[in-house]
Formats: C-alpha cells, sequence, structure tokens
C-alpha cells in the first residue's frame, strides 16, 4: 500500500502546489464553509504523510475537500458525509478513529492505564506510610565521612 | 585521503568502544583498579576518533567531494555554506554519525564531570555508555556507512531536501540529539546501579544533572521543530502528533517524569525502582524515535531512511538493550527498598502523581503512534491516528496536570495538609478564575478553550510566583526580597520552568481558539481588511534566490493608516531537487503574529491569499524557552557542582 502512497505523494507534489484551501472552494454559507472545514480537519491527504485535506497541497486532497462540500450542498449531515467518503476511501481516510470495535482499545488504553497505575500508586504511597516498622536507619561512619565529604565539611 | 582517514577513525573508534565496554565492567566486577580506569581514557580517545571522523565528514561536504555518495545525494555546489555544513547531519548516514558523536561526547564527560563517583561506579556507567557506543558504530559501519564512495563522481550533486534548507531546521536535529543521546547517561547510571546492587540518594543526585541537560536540550530541539513547522509549513500549525514529533515527545514527557523522581530518591529514598525503571525506558523511548524516524515504518513528514534492514538492525539494538537491563532490573528489583517513609499527603505523594500523570500521557502517545501498526499486523485493518485523537486523549492529563502542579509545589515533605497547600494559593486561583471570566466576556463565539486555557496558564505561572514568594519566610518586604535573592538556584530554576510550562499551556490554547483565518483572491493594488489590519498586495515579483527561483510578494500591512509592516511571502521551487516549499511573511509581535502567505495566480491575473492573525504566538515557545531556561538555572546549582567538585580542573579542559 504504502510503496504505492509515496511516488503518488511526490507526483502530487511535482504537479505543482496547490496550496490547501482554495478561494474558490469556499462556500456562500459561511455555517456550511464552517462545516466543511469541521469536516476535513478529521479526514486525511491519502498521498500525503499524516496531513489533513485542509492542510494538505496535493490535488487529492483538493478533490476530497470539494466532495465534502458538494455532499454539503447535497444536504448530507457531518455524519453521512464522512460516511460518504470512508465508503469509498476505508477507514484510512480517518484521522480520529472511530469509538468502536477493536479501535476501543486504543481509546480505552490511556484511561485504563491510568487507573492501573493510579491504583499501584495509591498502594505504595499507603504502604508508605504504614512501613513504619523500618527504622530509619542511621548512616554508617564510612558513609557519614562520605558525606561530609561532599557537601564540603 | 581525508575521507580514508575519517573512515579508519570510525572503524579504530568501533575498537576502541570495545575496550571501553569490556575492560571497565571486567576490572569493576573483579575489582581491578588498573583495569577500571582504562574506562576514561578510552571514553576520551572515543570521542577524539569520531569527532575526527565527523570533521572529515564536514570537510568533504564542504568541499562538495562528489566521489562520496552521501555528498552526492545531498549536497550541490550551488547551495549556501552553512547548508553544505547542516546538510552533514540532514540524512541517514551523517545524522548518525552526529548521534555516535554526541554519545562518545557524553561518555567523556562523564569521565570528566565524575571524579566524585565511587570508581566501580564511574567505570560500570563508562562501560555500559561504551556498549551502546559498540552498537551504534557497527550500526553505521554495516548498514549505513557515511564514507562510501562511487566509482564515478558526477559533477554535480542532487541537493539537500529543499525544507531541510533553513536555519531552524539546521540546528533542530543537533540539540534533539544532545537531547535522545543524553538521556543514554541516565540509563548508564540506571544500569550501572542495577550491577552495582545499590541505589541511594547520592546516585539519585548524580543522575540528576544529566537528565536534565538532556532534558533541556530536548525541550530546546523539540521547540526549535515546532517554531519550524510554524513559519514554514505555510498555515501556522506548530504541532501535528506526527510520528516523528511524537518520537521526540514520549521521552521529553519521561526525561520530565525521571527528573521529578530522581528528587524523591535524593531527599528521601524512595520511588528508587520506578527512577530506575524511568531512566531505562526514557532512553528506551530515545531508541524507539530512532526507529520510527529511521525505519520508516510509520510514514511521516520527516522520516529519511526507509530501509527495512536498518530498521531491523535498530530493533536489535532495541531489544538487546531494553531487554537486558529490564531483565537486570528484574533480578535486582529487590535491593532497592526504599528508606522514606511519608503520609498520603505530602511533597512525595504529589511527585508520584506528577510520574503518574506524565507516565500515562506518554504511555498514550505511544499507544497511538503505533496504533495505525498494531492495527494492521493484528487484524488487517489500515487505519490513521491524527490530531484529533491526541488532542482528545491526551489534553486532559496535561489539564490535570496543570491543575496539581501549584498545589504540589507548595506541599511538604513527609507530611502535609491540603488546605495548608492551598491557602497561600488562593490568590493566584483568585486571579486565574478572574482572567478566565474576562476572556469569556470578551471573546465572541463560545469556546471553553481560551478562556480555561488561560485560567489554566494563570493558575501554574501565578502559583510558581506564590511558591517561590512563600519561600522567601515572613517578616518586612525588604527583608523578603532579600531573602529571595539568596534562595538556591535550584528553587529559582523550579520556579522559571514550572512558570514557563503554564505560558505554553496557556499559549497554545489561546492561539488555536482565538486565530483568524482569512483566504481570498486579491488583485494587484488591491487592499482588504483582516482583524483591523489593512492589507494591500502591492506587487508580486520573480526573484532568482542562489539555488532556487522564487515568486515574491509584496504587502503593506497598515491599522488606522498608520505602517505596521511590510511582507514578503514567498514561493519557491529548487529546480535541482524539482520541488516547491512556501516561505510564509510573518510579522512577530508580543500578543500576535500576523501570518501571511501568497499561493497561486488566478485566471484573471488576481492571486490566492492567505492571511492570519494568530494571538501569542510567540508565547508557546517563550514558554519552552522560560522551561529550558529553568532547567539551565537549576543545573548551575552548587548542589550539583559539589558533586562535580573535587574534579575542577578538569572541568576547564571538557569546557574547550
Amino acid at each position: 500500500m504504502r510503496r504505492i502512497l509515496l511516488p503518488l505523494a511526490l507526483a502530487g507534489f511535482l504537479a505543482g502546489p496547490a496550496l490547501a484551501v482554495q478561494p474558490d472552494e469556499i462556500l456562500d454559507d459561511p455555517a456550511l464553509e464552517a462545516r466543511a472545514r469541521e469536516i476535513s480537519r478529521d479526514l486525511r491527504c491519502l498521498v500525503c504523510r499524516n496531513e489533513n485535506i485542509d492542510d494538505s497541497d496535493a490535488g487529492l486532497a483538493r478533490d476530497l475537500r470539494l466532495l465534502v462540500r458538494e455532499r454539503l450542498l447535497e444536504g448530507d449531515s457531518n455524519r453521512e458525509v464522512v460516511d460518504f467518503i470512508v465508503d469509498r476511501y476505508g477507514e484510512y481516510v480517518l484521522l480520529n478513529p472511530r469509538r468502536e470495535g477493536m479501535n476501543l482499545l486504543l481509546w480505552l488504553a490511556g484511561p485504563a492505564m491510568l487507573i492501573l497505575g493510579g491504583g499501584v500508586s495509591l498502594v505504595y504511597i499507603r504502604r508508605r506510610r504504614t512501613d513504619a516498622t523500618l527504622p530509619d536507619t542511621p548512616l554508617s561512619p564510612e558513609e557519614q565521612k562520605r558525606l561530609d565529604q561532599i557537601l564540603d565539611r | 585521503m581525508i575521507v580514508e582517514l575519517g573512515h579508519f577513525a570510525l572503524i579504530l573508534a568501533l575498537c576502541v568502544a570495545v575496550v571501553q565496554t569490556v575492560v571497565p565492567l571486567a576490572g569493576a566486577h573483579l575489582r581491578r583498579p588498573g583495569w577500571m580506569a582504562l574506562g576514561e581514557p578510552a571514553a576520551v580517545i572515543q570521542v577524539l576518533l569520531i569527532g575526527f571522523s565527523f570533521a572529515a565528514l564536514t570537510y568533504a561536504f564542504v568541499v562538495s567531494d562528489f566521489s562520496l555518495r552521501l555528498v552526492v545525494a545531498n549536497s550541490h555546489t550551488m547551495k549556501p555554506m552553512i547548508y553544505k555544513i547542516s546538510g552533514v547531519w540532514g540524512n541517514h548516514e551523517g545524522s548518525l554519525l552526529l548521534w555516535a558523536l554526541i554519545l562518545a561526547l557524553f561518555g567523556a564527560c562523564v569521565a570528566f564531570f565524575g571524579g566524585n563517583l565511587p570508581p566501580t561506579l564511574r567505570a560500570r556507567v563508562i562501560g555500559v555508555q561504551g556498549s551502546i557506543g559498540v552498537a551504534f558504530l557497527l550500526f553505521m559501519l554495516l548498514t549505513s556507512n557515511p564514507f562510501l564512495r562511487l566509482e564515478v563522481p558526477p559533477f554535480n550533486g542532487q541537493d539537500l531536501n529543499p525544507l531541510l534548507q533553513d536555519p531552524g531546521l539546521a540546528f533542530h536535529p543537533p540539540f534533539l540529539y544532545l537531547g535522545y543521546v543524553g538521556l543514554s547517561v541516565a540509563f548508564s547510571f540506571a544500569v550501572a546501579a542495577l550491577i552495582e546492587g545499590r541505589v541511594d540518594a547520592a546516585w539519585g543526585r548524580w543522575v540528576r544533572p544529566w537528565t536534565l541537560a538532556a532534558w533541556i536540550f530536548l525541550t530546546i530541539g523539540i521547540a526549535l521543530g515546532s517554531w519550524w513547522a510554524y513559519y514554514e509549513l505555510g498555515w501556522g500549525g506548530f504541532w501535528f502528533w506526527d510520528p516523528v514529533e511524537n518520537a521526540s515527545f514520549m521521552p521529553w514527557l519521561l526525561a520530565a517524569a525521571l527528573l521529578h523522581s530522581a528528587i524523591v530518591v535524593e531527599k528521601r529514598e524512595a520511588l528508587k525502582a520506578w527512577t530506575i525503571l524511568l531512566a531505562i525506558l526514557a532512553f528506551g523511548f530515545s531508541l524507539i524515535g530512532t526507529f520510527i524516524v529511521r525505519s520508516g515504518v510509520l510514514t511521516s513528514v520527516h522520516a529519511f531512511a526507509n530501509d527495512p534492514e536498518r530498521g531491523v538492525f535498530i530493533l536489535l539494538i532495541l531489544g538487546i538493550f531494553m531487554g537486558g537491563a529490564l531483565t537486570l532490573f528484574a533480578l535486582r528489583a529487590g535491593v532497592m527498598e526504599a528508606k522514606g517513609i511519608f503520609a498520603p499527603v505530602s511533597r512525595e505523594s504529589a511527585l508520584v502523581a506528577n510520574n503518574l500523570i506524565l507516565a500515562v500521557s506518554c504511555f498514550v502517545v505511544f499507544v497511538g503512534t503505533i496504533w495505525p501498526l498494531v492495527a494492521e499486523m493484528l487484524w488487517g485493518q489500515t487505519l490513521s491516528v491524527g490530531e484529533p485523537f491526541f488532542n482528545a486523549a491526551f489534553t486532559p492529563f496535561m489539564v490535570v496536570l496543570a491543575l496539581i502542579l501549584p498545589v504540589g509545589a507548595l506541599m511538604p515533605w513527609k507530611r502535609g495538609r491540603i488546605g495548608g497547600a492551598l491557602r497561600p494559593l488562593w490568590p493566584a486561583g483568585v486571579l486565574a478564575v478572574a482572567l478566565m471570566a474576562l476572556a469569556f466576556a470578551l471573546q465572541t463565539g463560545g469556546s471553553a478553550l481560551g478562556p480555561v486555557g488561560l485560567a489554566l496558564g494563570a493558575w501554574v505561572v501565578f502559583g510558581a510566583i506564590t511558591e517561590i514568594w512563600t519561600r522567601s519566610g515572613r517578616g518586612a518586604l525588604a527583608g523578603r526580597f532579600g531573602r529571595l535573592t539568596r534562595l538556591p538556584r535550584g528553587d529559582w530554576g523550579k520556579m522559571v520552568a514550572h512558570a514557563g510550562f503554564g505560558v505554553t499551556v496557556f499559549a497554545c490554547s489561546a492561539m488555536i481558539a482565538w486565530q483568524t483565518e482569512d483566504i481570498r483572491t486579491v488583485n494587484i493594488g488591491e487592499t482588504f481588511t483582516m482583524r483591523g489590519y489593512d492589507i494591500t498586495l502591492a506587487a508580486v515579483d520573480r526573484v532568482e534566490g542562489p539555488n532556487y527561483l522564487s515568486t515574491m510578494a509584496t504587502m503593506i500591512v497598515e491599522r488606522d493608516n498608520a505602517p505596521v509592516a511590510i511582507l514578503m511571502p514567498e514561493k519557491r521551487v529548487y529546480p535541482v531537487a524539482n520541488m516547491p516549499t512556501t516561505e510564509a511573511a510573518i510579522d512577530y509581535g508580543i500578543w500576535r503574529d500576523l501570518y501571511l502567505v501568497i499561493g497561486d495566480a488566478q485566471q484573471n491575473g488576481s492571486w490566492a491569499v492567505r492571511s492570519y492573525h494568530k494571538p501569542f504566538a510567540n508565547w508557546i515557545w517563550g514558554g519552552a524557552i522560560l522551561m529550558a531556561l529553568g532547567g539551565a538555572i537549576s543545573l548551575a546549582d552548587r548542589r550539583f557542582r559539589v558533586a562535580a567538585g573535587a574534579r575542577r580542573r578538569s572541568n576547564a579542559v571538557a569546557a574547550e
């Protein structure tokens, strides 16, 4: 897959840059345009490396931007526009993976780790309080000498 | 000839690195002082050899020696001298050589500054450091030799990637490498302590300055990279959650955690096992970062080498070092019993919370970065994880971190009360909430991002100021100011770095929430208005640069008929690399940046123009600079210098 993408990306560059969102693409209706921008921020430019179609210079990104606006003008909801594009280009196009199926693991990894780590930390902190059985061991004479030396005494 | 000598020096450096690894480690094990002492000269010789090798490669770039494959691929006679030099590390092989050079440099620094370390620990640290050198020198000589010659040299080179021909990016990699590789010292200290079977307060003190130095360099390196992305990529974004950015951000997060946990080891002899683990993992993430950038498994804007063989080699290095260190850790975890006792509400607990948040946020970044790879390998699904995910999954951690930071910083060691820590903070809290209310009232649109970011930033900044003020004790104002100036530098460093974090938190949210974008077509001579600025497109010219062709616009910015700036955004084409770049023109200001980009000519003779008003943009990097500065002030603290005090004379040599 990526073997094909890279030359495509290069070809996109060589064709000359068309700067990100072009003036002629912008919709007259500011509300619709704002929705278009919101949608395109979450869509990946397929021939680029980790860029959304809003920021991308590639021709394909422009096509996608136009497609998004076309669907919006047809009266699609945001969700319908995204579904329309995912149907054609696959989930790879989504920069924000859907919170379903295996991707739930991705979304839950952080909170789960926080709970786990938080639990371990709590146990540790509680143990540090109750571990009063350990006396504060005094320094050996040797260590005391070394400490004095370090502290310039 | 010089090139061959450089090549030879590199091979010799590998041999020296093997000696530096084997002899001191064996010597420490067998208690032979002579063997242990060999580590020091070996480390110095190694840095001299690799330094010579690096100089030889630089020479080849400077004189454009096109019989060298690397120079052909990355240089051109027409290129300005500074980029001929930065071209040395603007590619895989050369950057690896820089990596090895910095690694050896840190090894030599341990040898110089480590006079106060117990001889066995020092020998072991130098030995472990040498073993990392062996791995990377082998990697370089076997898979990515920078000194390969071409049988038939061409007349000219293929030029450096134009995006890399930029002052910001010329110095971004060296700083990042200083950070990445600096963490290798913390790793070596951790492994040496594990072999030694002894982790105590002194160890915590020894490892801190190295971690701090690495963290400072990482901070500067990341800030430079982000600043470069801001002015170069043409739409003023500053952070893209790109795999390569994440690769540098993960070690930064862990290094920040390590800095704080090492304080607990030093002051309270607790959190030992965790600190050792962090030291190992922080360097592990540096290696993972190297793997991500150089293997090309995760496509990204600035991965330069897409060679699976190299990827496998780095994975091997990662496996050996992480596997070895973690096994050792598991075997020796028993010797690292905590001694200090503390109550659940205490500075210690606050630092545990700090570590928890930083480590888990690093984990989130890690999972997000490798998720596409995992999904493709395990269930064959190609998907992307980008900015929206990270913004949603990572930001909450920073919010919590900013909330608890001022409280934790004021918490006393051993036992504290939340009320006691909160009491001096009420003015900071009131100020933060007031500012938030003000921002809500002033802004148009209902986004909470700006006001909340402002409140959090203000809370952290004023909290830091409150903290240092409470350190001045009680009594008359004059006396308190006097005491302020006599506080240890570590306290000032803490205050400045924490305030820097607050500034960055505020600036990131402010810029995202309150920026204005304007895209339109403009005729020459036409004026348009954006956020109260009148911008006139005066002219568009074709200009020839040293190694590029430019379409340069002249745009006059005025406000209330008073001139503000004349900006010249460009669109460049580098014919040799056949690549276009956009050069935004920016009027930098304290309160806002004006950011202008010239686009394509339209059919009717007008031009596409994009203009942005970006409030508080510079504060993002200003905060990063403050963080780095705070680190540097702490590094200058007397407590660190006495640890190296016995070797003052050698320090002077090292500084040359």
